[in-house]
């Protein structure tokens, strides 16, 4: 199955004013991959994320989803199958209730409502949250509105899901129950975070990125065990692979 | 800041009324839209000294909070809320208008003053209308309802969106409000002079939320029409209700039902 596929081609991509946000930006990642994209606050990846569901059109260079090329006439095709969850769920929660939202993008695909009503069950179903279905967002916990966020872009039954901080602002808990749930989807996925022991146990792959441009591009196993690469992009390691902070306090780098 | 908490939570509170089941919850929302607004012409529709002909609609309202099932303390509160608006409409009636019209008994009554009275009714009798409508159907059949019945869709997508996104506009109002004041440990409340560039960047974050929201819109599929999953159903309770209600409402605008009333609780008590 093709149409899982992402292709980024020297992607470069200017805000109106002119600051270059992305350059020479490419990579392929193949049907059921997970990777994870990381990198310093202002690196570009949420404007790389932005990319993969045409919210952005390349200045130069080509994105292709499966072997449809990301452009404005094919916008339609490519959003059914790139599912994409953004940062901060109050942006992704815009209806009145769980229901509703989770029901906007089939009925935006012009589904008959039988199908649409499926949709909603067995998306929320697979998040366990079809007890929110009624619900208001704003009565919602972080978590829940989290989980809700997943939902409404799992009911367009996506190819790929593009996840921008997916694990940002949870407690523990509810960030350990995200991961278990992610980690149970079959979907090809992409995630940008700064929770590095997140993107361990997700993402056999991992991508850096460094003002604008990708630095590194591999096993996630190499990539967050490189101290001096991560130190360079602004990152450290993962929390996992650094000492125990209560045996070794005074010098949790070494 | 507290108080514009304690209004929008309360804006919850009248929906969550919706969710109950009732004779009234179960009609159509679009029944009960038209027939609001069929009340609402009628109540305006009266001449302005003309008190006494205006209270059976108040029967008509007592029904639907009746049926309705709608505990009748809240909905007083809410018009005590609302009702400030109304008494500062009427204010200066009394005073400009001092020809005497009537008398009760030893009173001397003058237009001023029945006009005064007139607003206050017309004003009980219209808030509370809308008040059932919002507590029987919800505010989102209610906006579905008008979409369906021909409003225009980008007010239809406002009404909508206002009632998301009011919620998380007064938490950021009230997190800069928090922020100022714990820097300003003499002063509770912003001065006038900060007012201004609070609202300002109250309108830059709204603006950028705006945008953030368009984009998760767009790539969910969003179109331009919002497109809402509860489908209506018309049934022959909905025409009964539409007719009767609407009978009742002539009658009691042209059919002097009023003064009727009032004959015949007096041969009942002769």
């Amino acid at each position: 199955m093709s149409h899982h596929i992402i292709e980024v081609k020297e992607l470069e991509y200017r805000y109106a004013d002119g600051t270059a946000a992305l350059r020479n930006v490419s990579f392929r990642i193949e049907h059921g991959e997970s990777v994870g994209v990381i990198g310093e606050n202002g690196a570009g990846k949420s404007t790389l994320l932005l990319h993969l569901n045409g919210c952005l059109l390349a200045t130069k260079g080509t994105v292709r989803v499966g072997d449809i090329p990301v452009l404005r006439d094919t916008l339609k095709q490519i959003r059914r199958s790139v599912g994409t969850i953004f940062q901060d769920p109050n942006d992704q929660l815009f209806m009145p209730t769980v229901e509703e939202d989770v029901a906007f993008g089939p009925l935006n695909m012009h589904l008959p409502p039988e199908d649409v009503e499926s949709r909603v069950h067995k998306a929320l179903e697979a998040v366990n949250a079809l007890h929110l279905r009624n619900r208001p967002p704003h009565r919602l916990s972080g978590g829940e509105k989290r989980t809700a966020a997943i939902a409404t872009a799992l009911s367009m039954s996506p190819d790929i899901l593009v996840l921008d901080e997916p694990s940002a602002g949870l407690d523990p808990q509810a960030r350990r129950r995200l991961i278990n749930l992610l980690d149970g989807f079959k979907h090809t996925k992409i995630i940008a975070s700064h929770d590095l022991d997140m993107i361990l146990a997700l993402c056999p792959r991992t991508i850096i990125m460094h003002q604008g441009t990708i630095v590194a591009d591999g096993a996630t196993a190499d990539v967050l065990s490189d101290r001096n690469l991560l130190a360079k992009s602004g990152l450290e390691l993962p929390l996992g692979a650094q000492g125990c902070p209560i045996c070794n306090a005074k010098h949790p780098e070494k | 800041m507290t108080r514009l908490d304690t209004a929008i939570s309360d804006v919850d509170a009248l929906d969550r009324l919706a969710t109950r089941g009732s004779p009234i919850h179960r009609l159509d929302p679009r029944a009960k839209l038209v027939v609001t607004a069929l009340f609402l012409l009628t109540v305006v529709s009266y001449p302005k000294y003309n008190v006494v002909e205006m209270t059976p609609l108040f029967l008509y309202l007592a029904a639907l909070l009746a049926l309705g099932r709608i505990p009748a303390l809240m909905l007083a509160r809410y018009l005590l809320l609302a009702c400030p608006f109304a008494l500062l409409a009427g204010l200066f009636n009394p005073l400009i208008d001092r020809q005497v019209v009537t008398y009760l008994g030893p009173l001397a009554v003058t237009g001023g003053w029945l006009s005064f009275v007139s607003i206050l009714i017309r004003f009980t009798l219209t808030v509370s209308a809308v008040l059932l409508l919002l507590a029987s159907t919800g505010y989102v059949a209610v906006c579905a309802a008008l979409g369906k019945l021909g409003a225009p869709r980008l007010l239809v997508i406002q009404f909508l969106m206002l009632y998301r996104f009011i919620f998380i506009l007064t938490d950021e109002a009230e997190r800069m409000v928090r922020a100022h004041s714990l820097r300003n440990p003499d002063e509770p409340n912003p001065p006038l002079r900060a007012w201004g560039s609070l609202a300002g960047h109250l309108l830059l974050r709204a603006y950028d939320r705006g945008q953030r929201v368009h984009t998760a819109m767009l790539a969910r599929g969003f179109d331009g029409t919002l497109r809402l999953p509860q489908g209506f159903h018309w049934s022959m309770a909905d025409t009964l209700f539409v007719a009767g209600s609407s009978g009742f409402l002539l009658l009691a605008r042209y059919g002097h039902l009023a003064t009727r009333i009032g004959q015949w609780t007096m041969e009942l008590a002769a």
